[in-house]
């Protein structure tokens, strides 16, 4: 058992990490649980953002976290097109259907990136990138900082929107009863687009976070669409709330995992875990209840 | 013995009383119509009958042989076959595919299975229709597929459910046609749960009548409908007017 | 249907066989008439429409999508080489170990699935999971290699070892084809009797063919359990065509995504479609890497993106994928799974 400021350390780290895992997740469940959508191409969005904040720092030496703006808003955009000019029309076809075009989607977007940046990694390095906060005996990233905080912030900001704005009551509205919602005469697809570009800009804010934090490749796409899928089930399909703990929750039994176990063991306690759930409470952390 | 025993039959649903401790019979060869209000409980006796729900208190036999609780598809073994009342027709198969899958309940092999499909289809006025898709058909025949696959399950007795729903007079009548001749030429036993009256009548050689998830009356047509508790609850004036069929 | 002219359709009657008998000679002739290249190319096309073809009974006649069918690939394939390596076991007795052992897996998810109730996307996902699972795992054990990979002795092309699976490109394709032509016909088989009723009534309406008697549960976990067993078989003969084994290649959820191409674009629950859309698939995927590389120009993920666009589009213009059009064309009903 390695002592404690090992262990302290992991679960901070963990915890920092899982935050912004909650975010990328907060978007997948978003995009499900009002659209209905299993965005298959959530890990490649993010990784598009990743290349692009790789892209801004190395040609215009921006920061990820100035970048982190930029792409919200870009992504953001792209979002809203995109499900309001193509995926919409694929509302209300067969499920597998949709799952079969998010697919799609992620082949062409992860090799596109494939055949343009080539399979080597690449990375950013800031200034501060290697530097860490000192508290006593434990030892923090700073990026890993900052990067949580960034996360807290968009997290913050879209559950305000979520509560605060008319808009997001609107789309709250339409997840919970979309027949009553087209009924009201709530401009369902608008909102429908909406929430898949807030899903696209939260993924590529955690892009920006994350690509601090580990190599760009072209291939991360679906480790991160089976992590995000991974969380939200965990958390519950659909519960926000279930996201954001089902990321810390992810989070911090992978970091513990790298240390307890191998470092290569720690995807398999995310999977782990989400068989048991699957197995045992198949609706999740926040779900609800079973009938 | 009776084909059908239903003792004592009870169930709940959270706390809300479906069935109240039921009990009928039904005779092998006979029609017993089972009717109520809405919210009478017909097609939860109906539904615990077929293996739907297993009855919290009470027994169910086949001759016999205890059918209650047993999942759907070993009631259906044990012999009883039944209809739905939201018709449930594999509508991406053709009429003939449809009666061959509850045809292979009794036979061996697919011809075997065709030959009697075929012979069923004969019965229930299909024959024509055979290769046409499931879902092209009008519901008057779709009823009548209904029907027809649960029929070419060789089953000892045939629960039908509200088959009459939604039909024109003239349907009405074609079926009650269909279903006496099938009655007498398979041997099947029928107990039917209905609403339309004409139909009951026409049908019936014993009504059940529900009211509150109990048995009110239980008796031939002609005594029911002059049962003072019975014409209390449900069929007041439909009485006078509904006659027996010819 | 068609309601041309008698002629016509006559003609149109005709047109199957005589493409079917072309297909066969074309077929049967090819390693003899072929560069090495066109056969390794059509040994994967045949590959492909084999392991579509297998997961294709547990999406067509169980009517669940599995996302995760590289984990039998990579099992049967692990098994096999594994004692082959270790025991020296060929791969004719190894097959047997293979399917045993997917089938047990197949059965496990199958009653996941249908006693525990997890379908839909939930389901889906638990079979991404397993297969991820399997992945790390084989990563960790050493008896089969780790991630450095299990290596098995590279096969003597010129000399035929049947007993050992080893010889020329020309046995293996042959393999394959056999195989591929046995799934398609064990498939259209089981179609005309009893379990391809039986599946196709639990497809359409699994309450009303409980109510006829079907135990739905038996058969949907026999579609599963079929469908993992034929899918052993085809990791075998990969280890033993490939000659060396990577968890992250196997196991990857890429590859997952490479099986169900097939049968997605050439039809999703058709007899022929997943023969259909391997052929377009590895025409249209390995043809444009050999214009580029004729062009001088290698570009890593061009085949992936190219087969990406594929499914888009035919997700969009054909959700029924390309098979039923041309068996119109061909004046055939597209036989549905």
């Amino acid at each position: 058992m390695p002592a404690l400021p090992y262990v302290a350390n992991a679960v901070i780290s963990g915890t920092l990490t899982g935050i912004v895992y909650g975010l990328m997740a907060l978007g997948l469940s978003a995009i499900f649980g009002v659209v209905r959508l299993v965005n298959f191409a959530h890990g490649e969005l993010m990784t598009l953002a990743m290349y692009g904040a790789v892209g801004a720092f190395q040609g215009l030496a921006l920061d990820p976290f100035l970048t982190m703006i930029a792409a919200a808003v870009v992504f953001g955009g792209f979002g809203y097109v995109l499900q309001r000019g193509f995926i919409n029309r694929f509302i209300h076809r067969p499920e597998h259907l949709q799952m079969l075009l998010m697919i799609a989607l992620a082949i062409i977007i992860g090799n596109g990136l494939l055949l343009a940046f080539g399979p080597d990694a690449r990375s950013v390095q800031t200034s501060y990138q290697l530097d860490s906060f000192e508290l006593g005996p434990l030892l923090v990233d700073k990026a890993r900082v900052y990067a949580a905080v960034a996360a807290v912030v968009a997290t913050a900001l879209l559950a305000a929107f979520f509560r605060f704005t008319l808009t997001g009551k609107a789309i709250r509205a339409c997840a919970d009863n979309p027949i009553g919602a087209r009924v009201a005469g709530l401009p369902v697809a608008h909102l429908y687009a909406v929430t898949f570009g807030l899903g696209a800009a939260s993924v590529a804010v955690a892009g920006c976070a994350m690509v601090q934090l580990i190599d760009v490749t072209p291939g991360l796409g679906p480790g991160y669409t089976l992590l995000a899928f991974v969380i939200v089930i965990v958390g519950g399909l659909g519960s926000m709330v279930g996201a954001l703990l089902g990321g810390l929750a992810i989070g911090v039994s992978e970091a513990l995992a790298g240390l307890l176990i191998t470092p290569s063991a720690k995807s398999m306690v995310s999977f782990g875990l989400l068989v048991v759930l699957l197995l045992v409470r198949p609706q999740g952390l926040m779900g609800p209840g079973r009938r | 013995m009776p084909l059908l025993e239903v003792e004592e039959v009870s169930k709940a649903f959270r706390g809300l009383r479906a069935v109240a401790g039921a009990s009928f019979s039904v005779e092998g060869q006979s029609i017993t119509a089972l009717i109520g209000p809405n919210g009478a409980g017909k097609t939860t006796l109906f539904n615990l009958v077929a293996g739907v729900y297993r009855p919290d208190r009470g027994e169910i036999r086949l001759r016999g042989r205890s059918i209650a609780g047993l999942p759907a598809h070993r009631v259906c073994a044990a012999g009883v076959g039944r209809t739905f009342q939201l018709v449930k027709p594999f509508a991406g198969l053709s009429v003939l595919d449809n009666a061959i899958v509850g045809a292979l309940n009794g036979e061996r092999t697919v011809s075997g299975a065709r030959a009697r499909a075929v012979a069923v289809l004969e019965r229930l006025g299909l024959s024509g229709k055979a290769e046409v898709a499931a879902s092209h058909l009008t519901l008057a025949d779709r009823r009548r597929l209904e029907v027809a696959r649960a029929l070419a399950t060789r089953p000892s007795l045939l629960l039908l459910d509200e088959m009459m729903a939604g039909l024109r007079p003239t349907e009405i009548d074609e079926l009650v046609g269909v279903l006496r001749s099938v009655q007498r030429e398979e041997g099947v036993t029928i107990l039917l749960t209905e609403h339309v009256m004409r139909a009951v009548m026409a049908l019936a050689d014993q009504i059940v009548v529900l009211h509150h998830g109990e048995v009110i009356a239980r008796g031939e047509p002609a005594s029911i409908v002059r049962d003072p508790a019975v014409l209390d609850c449900y069929l007041g004036e439909d009485a006078a007017a509904g006659e027996p069929g010819a | 249907m068609t309601s041309d002219r008698p002629a016509d359709a006559g003609d149109r009657r005709r047109l199957a066989p005589i493409t079917a008998f072309t297909v066969a000679v074309a077929l049967l002739a090819l390693p003899l008439v072929g560069s090495s290249y066109l056969v390794s190319v059509a040994t994967l096309a045949l590959y492909l429409a084999y392991v579509g073809q297998a997961w294709n009974v547990m999406m067509g006649f169980a009517g669940q999508l599995s996302l995760g069918h590289s984990l039998y690939v990579g099992l049967g394939a692990y098994v096999a080489a594994g004692i082959f390596v270790h025991f020296g076991v060929g791969p004719w007795a190894g097959l047997w170990l293979a399917v045993a052992i997917c089938s047990a897996v197949g059965a496990f998810i199958g009653l996941l699935a249908f006693r525990l109730r997890i379908s839909g996307v939930q389901l889906s996902l638990l079979t991404v999971a397993f297969a991820e699972l399997a992945r790390i795992g084989f990563d960790h054990l050493d008896w089969f290699g780790g991630p450095g990979g299990l290596f098995l002795r590279v096969a003597d092309r010129n000399h035929i070892d049947l007993l050992g699976f080893r010889g020329p490109p020309a046995m293996y394709y042959y393999a394959m084809l056999a195989l591929a032509a046995g799934a398609l016909g064990l498939c259209a088989f089981l179609l005309r009797r009893r379990p391809g009723y039986y599946w196709r009534a639990i497809r359409e309406d699994e309450i009303a063919a409980q109510a006829l008697g079907i135990d739905t549960f038996r058969w949907k976990m026999l579609a599963v359990v079929l469908s993992s067993a034929m899918t052993a078989i085809a990791g075998v003969f990969f280890a033993f065509y490939n000659n060396s084994l990577f968890p992250e290649q196997i196991f990857g959820f890429g590859r997952s995504i490479e099986i169900i191409l097939g049968p997605v674009i050439g039809g999703l629950g058709t007899l022929f479609g997943p023969v259909v859309g391997a052929v377009a698939l590895v025409l249209l995927g390995d043809g444009t890497t050999e214009i580029l590389a004729k062009a001088g120009v290698e570009l890593p993920g061009a085949r992936q993106v190219v087969h990406g666009l594929l499914l888009l589009l035919v997700t969009i213009y054909l959700p029924n994928g390309l098979w039923p059009p041309l068996a119109r064309a061909l004046g055939v009903r597209p036989r549905r799974l």
